[in-house]
């Protein structure tokens, strides 16, 4: 007994001018990847004690570098990569076209937004990280140039809602299949998040970098900020988890367990993501330590859904394992399909992914935070989550996603395995390298190689040399990556067109009671709504109005 | 299903862990005093030296064995750089920054702040043991930011 996750699981074929979209967002994340690994790799080597950051002309040291790494990697690729690989799921979902202007709308804020947002930065006149904390200031065009990253997701996501709205209104009573429907929550829950950011910056930081106020709030925008900040990891998240529920279990040889589970985990996300920012401030005067612990226990609530997706992919794995003669309580896990690079690098990334959600359960956790808050455990615990969980996978479903969208095979399978491996590899040494220096006081974000005091702090030494060495080893992986798939892209073997790989599902949607309440998300937006009024609104009534007391400060 | 016997038990597994952890977290709040900083108080960031008590920034004795430490984060230094207490001292610090946002985190402690502009910051910490602990900025605040540290000295001097 089985149900398919689309709605026609024969005869799909993807229409050109999607087609181009899903790859110009791709090939375009992974370019602007290629960027933000070079500067990774030479902050993994500072903490090693070696400066690199003068050796490439026009860079301007260590920090403009860390900000490249982190817009380029955590906010550009990855909105490319969903706005790319969840219109194809969509537009694959419900068999159904995405309204192409919007597409193109989508895509060329995207390009536009990033180049603006680049401008800014490589001329050093942005150095203000990827969380750009005023009153550092930087130049209006890298503030103009985030807004419209986020417009182009916004963008996106009406594409995919008025797809939703159009196969309603033909398909009375049916129920969504479950690929658009997780990719449909992943972008209510998104547009929802990053109204956060878009008012810190459209209403404060952007009129302020032009002159048109003179002062900003530093503390209303760090909330702003991190309201968006931690739900966005979500958005990272969420499009993997439409690999890991949708893909991996057909591609492991197994099904997917529960239809209603799956459905029921992004609904959790949906609501659950978004009042949680302030447990990023737990160190952050001004802010009523009642409101921490309510995102502090909100935040263990979101780990719940993590914790169901745990179950049904392992699950789906195990039916994989044992169909290929595993037996015993793990014995199956060493035969699923370890051959196949798409399924080993994501099954790895989903290893990294219980150390990224044990340790970030301790970032969550209120008191312990004050232990590890803005040491270098914080960029150990994201290099596995984002890091690992994220982009190992992201490199995992380009293993199937390039040579569908070519229509040639993956080159060279084997060195393929081997790059995932190495990856991993990698930043198991790195995060290990971070998180073991963190807990000894080492500072994240820190030119480490120049600091005055890591000479007082020998214990430092071991963990940073780990954190170069696996810094060196994922950069290799990655180079590899791009090796794979250009030469993929340009001398894989031509082969027929093939469909996405897509699971089936054991226990399948019900068209009747209380299942039919999962599809009608104004219920689970209003409940979204209510809880972040709940979680938010005590401190925004009792802060308003903005103290705009803060001049601007370019300090790079 | 046997399958649907194991989803129950392991979900209902995961709640209860997590609504331990969120009980021990509880726990170390209300009956061990283990609290986040909280409101401490807003400054005008441009009269950060002309107002009590960042006029006055350095340590102050309230009481035996008790200090106020009063520190002023700039870029990229603070102000005072070294602290010296008697071991035992329970010292409450306030901080603040003139310009942009500063980290306050005092190596082997639970000592750790964010100095935000406008914002004051504090928290309360006893020293036991005698020893140097390094004070360092751990929130970017630009080019010198690996420059920004200062010291606390604990001392085997016992407090009178």
């Amino acid at each position: 007994m089985s149900t398919p996750i689309v709605s026609s699981p024969q005869a799909y074929e993807l229409a050109a001018n999607e087609r181009s979209f899903v790859k110009w967002n791709i090939y375009f994340g992974f370019a602007v990847l290629s960027v933000g690994v070079l500067h990774g790799l030479r902050q993994a080597l500072n903490y090693a004690g070696v400066d690199t950051m003068n050796s490439i002309p026009g860079m301007h040291g260590y920090y403009q570098g860390l900000t490249v790494h982190g817009v380029f990697n955590a906010l550009v690729l990855t909105s490319a990569f969903a706005n790319g690989f969840m219109a194809l799921t969509t537009a694959r979902g419900f068999n159904r076209k995405l309204n192409p202007a919007l597409l193109q709308a989508a895509l060329w804020t995207l390009l536009l937004g990033s180049v603006m947002a680049s401008y800014a930065i490589f001329s050093n006149q942005a150095s203000v990280l990827y969380t750009f904390y005023p009153p550092l200031q930087a130049h209006w065009t890298f503030y103009l140039g985030l807004a419209l990253v986020v417009i182009s997701t916004w963008l996106t996501s009406f594409a995919l809602f008025a797809a939703h709205y159009g196969w309603r209104r033909e398909h009375p009573g049916e129920r969504i299949p479950l690929l658009a429907y997780m990719s449909l929550v992943t972008y209510w829950m998104w547009d929802i998040a990053s109204l956060g950011i878009a008012i810190e910056v459209v209403v404060l930081l952007l009129p302020w970098s032009l002159g048109l106020i003179h002062g900003s709030d530093p503390l209303l925008s760090r909330t702003l900020f991190w309201y968006t900040g931690h739900p966005i990891v979500y958005f990272w998240l969420l499009p993997v988890y439409v690999s890991w529920y949708g893909m991996v279990p057909k591609q492991a040889g197994g099904k997917l367990f529960s239809d209603p589970l799956t459905r029921v985990a992004f609904l959790m996300f949906l609501c659950l993501s978004i009042p949680v920012g302030f447990h990023h401030q737990f160190s952050d005067p001004g802010i009523s330590p009642t409101f921490k612990f309510i995102a502090a226990a909100l935040t263990f609530g979101v780990f719940f859904p993590s914790l169901m997706t745990a179950f049904s992919v392992m699950y789906a794995l195990e039916i994989g394992g044992r169909k290929n003669g595993g037996s015993g309580l793990i014995g199956w896990f060493f035969k699923i399909p370890w051959r196949d690079p798409s399924l080993s690098a994501q099954v790895l990334a989903m290893i990294g992914f219980l150390l990224g959600g044990a340790t970030g359960l301790i970032n969550a956790s209120y008191s312990i935070n004050q232990v590890v808050h803005n040491t270098a455990f914080i960029p150990g615990h994201f290099h596995l989550t984002v890091g690992t969980a994220v982009v190992l996978s992201y490199m995992g479903i380009a293993y199937w996603l390039v040579p569908y969208l070519q229509d040639r095979t993956l080159w060279s399978p084997g060195l393929a395995r081997l790059q995932g491996w190495l990856y991993f590899v990698g930043v198991m040494f790195l995060s290990h390298g971070l998180m073991s220096g963190g807990l000894r006081g080492m500072p994240r974000r820190t030119m480490m190689a120049r600091a005055a005091y890591a000479k007082f702090e020998p214990s430092w030494h071991v963990p940073g040399l780990m954190t170069g060495f696996g810094g060196i080893v994922m950069f290799i992986a990655v180079m590899l990556f791009f090796l794979i798939i250009i030469m993929t892209a340009f001398f894989g073997e031509k082969r027929a067109a093939e469909d996405l790989p897509l699971t089936e599902t054991i226990r399948p949607p019900d068209n009747r009671g209380w299942q039919i309440g999962l599809d009608n998300f104004g219920y689970w937006i209003a409940i979204t709504v209510a809880l972040i009024v709940m979680a938010y609104g005590p401190f925004i009534v009792t802060y308003m109005p903005p103290k705009l007391t803060s001049p601007g400060f370019q300090a790079f | 299903m046997k399958i649907e016997r194991y989803e129950e038990i392991f979900l209902g597994l995961s709640a209860v862990v997590l609504i331990l952890f969120l009980n021990a977290l509880l726990y170390a709040g209300l009956a061990m005093n283990l609290r986040v900083p909280g409101v401490a108080g807003m400054i005008d960031p441009a009269k950060v030296r002309e107002t009590p008590p960042f006029d006055h920034p350095g340590l102050h004795q309230i009481a035996p064995g008790k200090y106020q430490a009063v520190i002023i984060g700039k870029a990229w230094s603070f102000t005072p750089k070294t602290i010296e207490i008697p071991v035992g001292s329970e010292v409450t610090f306030l901080a603040t920054s003139v310009d942009i946002d500063h980290g306050f985190y005092v190596d082997g402690t639970r000592i750790n702040l964010m100095l935000v502009p406008g914002q004051i910051s504090r928290t309360t910490y006893r020293f036991d043991k005698p020893g140097t602990h390094l004070l360092l900025c751990h929130e970017y605040c630009g080019l010198g930011h690996q420059f920004m540290y200062g010291k606390i000295v604990v001392n085997k001097t016992v407090v009178k």
